[in-house]
C-alpha cells in the first residue's frame, strides 16, 4: 500500500533537515502507529506525504500503490486514495460543510474518471455516515469547521474520511485536544472504517489513542528516523518508561529531540 | 494631462449642464451648489485615489456594449420590471407600473407631486456637508430620467430596475426617489451597465419603522464607467440595507451617504467587488459616510474586494457619531483578497465620535489566499483552481450575508460562481 524509502526532507526556507532517511511500509489492511517525542518529524512526514508546500525532498521516494506521491499534486494524491486527518482542521467561513464534502467527493470521482454523485444519493450517503459519528444536521449545514468544538472538528475529519473512502489514511495527532468521550467517538469512527483494502498510519504522542485504535505495528520516530519497530507492546513500553531509554540506545540526545 | 486642460474640461462640462423640465427650483439650487463647489480634482481629499478625469470629461469615453448569453441575474425573481435603455425609460420592455401600496412615477414626465418635490435633491443637498459630492449635485441638476417611488404599504414584490447599454457613447444621468412611509417596506433591485458613462443617484427616505432593501449588481460591461450615489435618511426604528456586487467595469465610484436621524434605526451597507485587470482596467471605489444623529442606532459597513491582474480597489468609509447619539453601535470592515502581486487595495477608515457611550469598531485587511486553507481543500481532492474559487466565495461570504432574503443571496452567488469560472488561473 504505502512504501516510503530513505526519505530525506528539509525545510524549504531554512537549511534544516527534518527527515533523515525514513523507511516505512504499510501493508494493505494494516494499522501502523508512529509515536515519538516532539520535533521527531512525525507531522512533517504526514505533510510531505500529502503534499504541503514548504518542504523539500532531498532524497528518497514514497509510493501509494502505483502512484509516485512525491511527483503528484495534493489533489492527485487524494484522488489516488491518500487522506490526511489534520491535527488542526482548517476553518473555512462561508463554505457550507455539505458543499465542501460534495465538491471534494465529486472532484475525486472526476479525477478517477467516475461519474459525479447525484444530489439525492449524496444526501443519503452523508446522513448515514454522519449519524454514526453523532454529527447532526446543523453541523452539516454550518460553514466548514467554523464554530466547531475541538471534538466536532475531529469528528468532521473522520466524516470526510468516511465519505471519501480513501485507501490510505494518515491521522495526525487526532487525539490532541480531545476528551475521553470525544476520543472514543473518533476511534469508533476510525474502527468502523477498518477494512482489508484500507490502511492507517496513526501518528500520536500517547498510548491512550492506541487503546481504542489497536495498531498492528508500532514505530518509534526520533531525530527524523524510525528508530524502533515492534508490536503494540512497544507503545505500552513507551507509555511506561518514556522515550529516554530508547533515545539513549540510539545515541540521540533528548535536548535535540 | 495638464492642469489647464483639466480646468477646461471641467468648465466645458459645467457650461453644458442644462436643466430638464420639472423640479425647477431644486435643479437650479443643485446647479448653484455645483458651480460653487466645482468639479473634483486629484487634490480633493476624497478623490486622491480615484481619478475623476473620465467623469469630468465633457463627453464619455466610448464603451462597446458587452453581449453575453448569461441569463439576467434577477430573471427568475417575481418582480415589477422597469427598464432603462441607455438611460431612457422603455415602457414596452417594462411592466405596468402599478402595484398595491406603491406609487411609481417617471422623472421625465416631470410630475408635479408634493412628496416628490419636497424630497428631490433634499437628501443630496444635506449630504454635501462636510464632504462635497459634485457628481451628485450635477445629477440632481441635470438628470433626465428615473423613477419616483412612494411606498405606503408592504410592497408585494420587488421593483427591479434594469439598465441596458446599447450605444457606445451613451451618457445617462438617472435620479431615483424612494419614499417609504411609516411602516412601509420595499426591495429595490438594480442591474445592468446603463451606458458608456453612468451617473446615477438614489434618494431614499425611510420613515418610522419602514424597511428598505437594496440589491444591486453592476454589470459585466468591461468598458463602462459609473459614478453612483445613494443618499438616505433613516427615521426611528427604520431599516436601510444595501448590497452591491460589482464585477468588471473600467471605473466605478459608489458613494453611500447615510443619515440616521431617528432612535433605534439600522443601516447596513455592503459590497463585494471582483476585478480582473486582464479583461481591461478595473478600478473600484466605495466611499461611505454614515452619520449617527440619534440614540441606539446600529450601522454596519462590510466591503470585500477580490482583485487580480492589476485591479485596484479603494475603500473610504467614515462613521460620524454626533453629540447625543448615545448607545450607537457602528461597525466597519473592509477587506481585500489580492490574487496576485500586481493588484492594489487602499483603505481609509475614519471614525469621528462626539458621544461618550458608543461602541464603534473598524478594521481593514489585505491578504492573499490562505495557503493552509488551500492545502486543506486540495488534500481533500479539490483541484487548485476550484479550491481557490471556493476560498474566494468564502472571503466574500460576510458581505453576501448582509442580504436578508435567500433568493437574492442565491442569485448573487450564481453570478459570483459564473465570474469565478470565467476568471480562473
Amino acid at each position: 500500500m504505502l512504501d516510503i524509502k530513505n526519505l530525506h526532507v528539509k525545510l524549504e526556507e531554512e537549511d534544516k533537515q527534518i527527515l533523515k532517511g525514513v523507511n516505512l511500509s504499510v501493508e494493505s489492511g494494516k494499522v501502523h502507529a508512529i509515536m515519538g517525542p516532539n520535533g521527531s518529524g512525525k507531522s512533517t512526514l504526514s505533510y510531505v506525504l500529502s503534499g504541503r508546500d514548504g518542504y523539500e525532498v532531498t532524497e528518497g521516494e514514497a509510493h501509494l500503490n502505483d502512484t509516485d506521491l512525491l511527483d503528484s499534486e495534493p489533489e492527485e494524491r487524494a484522488a489516488a486514495g491518500l487522506f490526511l486527518a489534520f491535527q488542526y482542521p482548517v476553518e473555512i467561513p462561508g463554505v457550507g460543510n455539505m458543499t465542501f464534502l460534495r465538491t471534494a467527493l465529486n472532484a475525486q470521482r472526476k479525477a478517477r474518471g467516475e461519474e459525479e454523485i447525484s444530489a439525492g444519493d449524496f444526501l443519503k450517503l452523508v446522513r448515514g455516515k454522519a449519524k454514526s459519528l453523532k454529527i447532526d444536521a446543523d453541523m452539516l449545514k454550518r460553514p466548514v469547521n467554523v464554530g466547531f468544538s475541538g471534538g466536532e472538528k475531529k469528528r468532521n475529519e473522520i466524516l470526510q474520511m468516511a465519505i471519501l473512502e480513501p485507501k490510505m489514511c494518515i491521522l495526525d495527532e487526532t487525539d490532541s485536544g480531545l476528551d475521553v468521550d470525544a476520543m472514543r467517538l473518533v476511534a469508533e469512527g476510525v474502527n468502523a472504517l477498518r477494512d482489508e483494502g484500507r490502511s492507517f498510519l496513526v501518528i500520536t504522542h500517547y498510548q491512550r489513542l492506541l487503546d481504542h485504535i489497536k495498531p498492528d505495528v508500532v514505530h518509534i520516530m526520533a531525530d527524523g528516523r524510525i528508530i524502533e519497530t515492534g508490536g503494540p507492546e512497544l507503545a505500552l513500553e513507551v507509555e511506561k518508561n518514556g522515550y529516554a531509554d530508547l533515545l539513549a540506545k540510539h545515541g540521540i540526545s533528548e535536548v535535540m529531540a | 494631462m495638464s492642469a489647464v486642460e483639466k480646468m477646461t474640461n471641467a468648465e466645458t462640462r459645467l457650461a453644458r449642464v442644462s436643466l430638464p423640465d420639472g423640479f425647477g427650483p431644486q435643479r437650479r439650487a443643485a446647479l448653484d451648489r455645483l458651480n460653487a463647489m466645482g468639479l473634483p480634482g486629484r487634490r480633493d481629499e476624497y478623490w486622491r485615489w480615484t481619478n475623476p478625469t473620465d467623469f469630468i470629461a465633457p463627453d464619455p469615453v466610448p464603451a462597446a456594449p458587452f453581449s453575453d448569453d448569461e441569463p439576467e441575474i434577477f430573471g427568475e425573481i417575481d418582480r415589477l420590471k422597469i427598464v432603462f435603455r441607455d438611460g431612457v425609460f422603455d415602457a414596452e420592455a417594462s411592466d405596468d407600473l402599478s402595484m398595491s401600496g406603491v406609487e411609481i412615477l417617471r422623472l421625465a414626465d416631470a410630475p408635479d407631486v408634493s412628496w416628490a418635490s419636497s424630497l428631490y435633491g433634499t437628501l443630496e443637498a444635506n449630504g454635501q456637508d462636510p464632504v462635497k459630492r459634485p457628481f451628485a449635485a450635477l445629477n440632481t441638476a441635470s438628470a433626465t430620467d428615473g423613477v419616483l417611488i412612494r411606498v405606503t404599504g408592504v410592497a408585494e414584490k420587488p421593483v427591479s430596475l434594469i439598465y441596458t447599454h446599447e450605444s457606445e457613447t451613451s451618457d445617462p444621468i438617472l435620479h431615483h426617489l424612494v419614499k417609504l412611509e411609516e411602516g412601509a417596506e420595499i426591495t429595490v433591485l438594480e442591474n445592468g451597465p446603463a451606458g458608456a458613462r453612468f451617473n446615477k443617484l438614489m434618494e431614499v427616505d425611510v420613515a418610522k419603522g419602514a424597511k428598505f432593501h437594496h440589491i444591486r449588481v453592476q454589470g459585466r460591461d468591461h468598458e463602462r464607467r459609473a459614478v453612483t450615489s445613494i443618499f438616505t435618511r433613516v427615521a426611528e426604528e427604520g431599516l436601510f440595507k444595501s448590497f452591491t456586487l460589482t464585477s468588471n467595469g473600467v471605473l466605478t465610484r459608489n458613494e453611500c451617504v447615510i443619515d440616521i436621524v431617528g432612535d433605534d434605526a439600522n443601516a447596513h451597507v455592503a459590497g463585494a467587488a471582483l476585478g480582473d485587470g486582464k479583461t481591461g482596467k478595473f478600478h473600484h471605489d466605495d466611499t461611505v459616510f454614515i452619520t449617527h444623529g440619534a440614540e441606539r442606532g446600529e450601522s454596519r459597513q462590510v466591503f470585500k474586494k477580490v482583485l487580480k491582474n492589476g485591479a485596484e480597489g479603494i475603500f473610504q468609509g467614515k462613521i460620524l457619531v454626533k453629540p447625543g447619539a448615545q448607545k450607537t453601535d457602528g461597525y466597519q470592515i473592509s477587506q481585500s483578497l489580492l490574487l496576485d502581486e500586481n493588484s492594489q487595495f487602499l483603505a481609509k477608515p475614519e471614525l469621528e465620535i462626539y458621544a461618550d457611550d458608543v461602541q464603534c469598531s473598524h478594521g481593514s485587511t489585505t491578504g492573499a489566499i490562505d495557503e493552509t486553507a488551500l492545502f486543506y481543500l486540495r488534500s481533500r481532492g479539490v483541484p487548485e483552481e476550484e479550491a481557490t474559487a471556493l476560498l474566494v466565495l468564502s472571503f466574500v461570504a460576510d458581505a453576501i450575508e448582509e442580504i436578508e432574503e435567500e433568493r437574492f443571496r442565491d442569485a448573487i452567488l450564481t453570478r459570483l460562481e459564473g465570474w469565478l469560472a470565467r476568471h480562473r488561473g
